[in-house]
């Protein structure tokens, strides 16, 4: 397999790896970035959620050929500078996490859908912020603060 | 997962000529089905031909009483495109209710129809529309595309690269999705074509996407929800799970259509 080149989080990457190789595989063992997590084997709990050129995608269910030359965003690479993204922070102040492990993804999904709805001026309320998070699983279902961390955000993103 | 070598062929005749003459090769899209599979271990393909992007299976295109989808257009692509929305917002809003945000950023129309999974959407919106199924090398007749769980008229190394839909005068979908999976447990697509009224059932079949032609008949003389109290959905041939029984589906698939010809109106 030929070298494969991508971006994450605005740096420039480089690796020879084997065509099976899952994108969330690249992130954690190959890059060592492992805010990422995994949760399940099937696509479903969006532990794994990542950002492909903008868009949440599940990293678990994505070759990392085929994101040859993108931007990649991961959970690491949200917080420009010294300071919280604003979803991060939101989550902070609104308890919206109980053991952690959903964060990653709940962090990304959230920041995905509020970009989304901001783009096409449509209004992120709360059904709508439960219905967006359809494909995050919660297993210490804190879904409340979840919601309401996302909502605080989208108010100031 | 086992080893696989990755290829991505920059054009349609480069993906077929990878794909034929080689058992072990398969198309590649957006793995949502796939790569889970794969995970499993249940397929184990030497070779995979990633579709994505490929000039002439991108984009959406109206024209003439008639609109193309490119196979590896995303289904949020397909949500949120604007052609769709006006002409056939049926199609639109079966998009946007596929799995998740996630999901539908990666997974494909042409992939969802080469799957065929039983209890997928899109099969009841090409079987209902009476769309055409672009490969490579032919069209085919949504009615001769599906051939039961799992199984399409697509021959080895054949890929889907766009799906041409006509334009109906009236569509909908009403979908009672599983609440772990998302998929459907019985969803039910409505269409009012010049043909005629046509309706196709998906996740309730065992032979996967089927056409209720009682139900046709009975919209045909009277397009109203009230039309289809009266008529019956066999439970034979019908799937039976964990998730429900044959004449549980069989229930629901009376009260998906209701709700589907009640919102086409
Ligand atoms: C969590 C989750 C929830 C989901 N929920 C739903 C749901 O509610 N409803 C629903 O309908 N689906 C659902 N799906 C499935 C999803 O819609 C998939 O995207 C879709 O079934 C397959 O499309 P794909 O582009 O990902 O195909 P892939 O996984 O890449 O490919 C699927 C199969 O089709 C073949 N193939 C792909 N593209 C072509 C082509 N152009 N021509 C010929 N063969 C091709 C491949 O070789 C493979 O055998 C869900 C998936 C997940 C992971
Ligand atoms: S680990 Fe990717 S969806 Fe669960
Ligand atoms: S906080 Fe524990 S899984 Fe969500």
């Amino acid at each position: 397999m030929g070298q494969l080149k991508l971006s994450v989080n605005g740096r420039a990457v480089s690796r020879d790896v084997p065509g099976e190789t899952l994108l969330v595989d690249l992130l954690r063992e190959h890059l060592r970035l492992t805010g990422t997590h995994v949760g399940c084997d099937t696509g479903q709990c969006g532990a794994c959620v990542v950002h492909v050129d903008g868009r949440a995608v599940k990293a678990c269910n994505v070759l990392a050929h085929a994101v040859a030359g993108s931007q990649v965003t991961t959970i690491e690479g949200l917080a420009d500078g010294g300071g919280l993204h604003p979803m991060q922070q939101a989550f902070n102040e609104n308890h919206g996490l109980q053991c952690g492990f959903c964060t990653p993804g709940m962090i990304m999904s959230g920041v995905d859908m509020v970009q989304r709805y901001k783009a096409a001026g449509r209004d992120l309320d709360e059904p709508a912020i439960r219905h967006e998070l359809e494909g995050n699983i919660c297993r210490c279902t804190g879904y409340e603060n979840i919601v309401k961390s996302i909502q605080s955000a989208a108010a100031r993103m | 997962m086992y080893a696989t070598n990755y290829h991505r062929p920059a054009t349609i005749e480069e993906a077929v000529s990878l794909l034929t003459g080689n058992d072990e090769a398969k198309a590649l899209s957006g793995g949502q089905t796939l790569l889970p599979t794969m995970r499993q271990r249940l397929a184990a393909p030497s070779d995979l031909v990633d579709l994505r992007g490929l000039p002439g299976m991108t984009g959406v295109s109206a024209g003439d009483g008639t609109l193309t989808v490119g196979a590896a257009v995303a289904h949020a692509d397909v949500a949120g495109n604007a052609d769709v929305l006006r002409l056939i917002p049926a199609l639109a809003g079966l998009a946007g209710r596929i799995g998740d945000p996630a999901v539908r950023h990666m997974g494909t129309i042409g992939g969802s129809l080469a799957n065929n999974d039983p209890a997928a959407d899109y099969p009841a919106a090409a079987l209902a529309l009476g769309a055409s199924i672009v490969t490579n090398s032919r069209e085919i007749d949504a009615g001769d595309f599906f051939q039961g769980m799992f199984t399409t008229a697509l021959e080895d190394g054949e890929i889907i690269t766009a799906v041409r839909f006509p334009v109906p005068e009236k569509a909908a979908y009403a979908k009672f999705p599983n609440p772990a999976s998302r998929y459907a447990m019985v969803g039910v697509f409505v269409a009012r074509t010049s043909a005629g009224a046509r309706v196709a059932v998906t996740g309730a079949g065992a032979d996967g996407v089927f056409r209720h032609s009682a139900m046709e008949t009975a919209l045909d003389a009277d397009w109203s929800p009230e039309a289809l109290a009266g008529v019956a959905t066999p439970a034979d041939g019908l799937l039976s799970d964990i998730h429900g029984s044959a004449a549980y589906r069989a229930h629901l698939v009376g009260v998906m259509a209701r709700r589907a010809v009640a919102a086409a109106g």
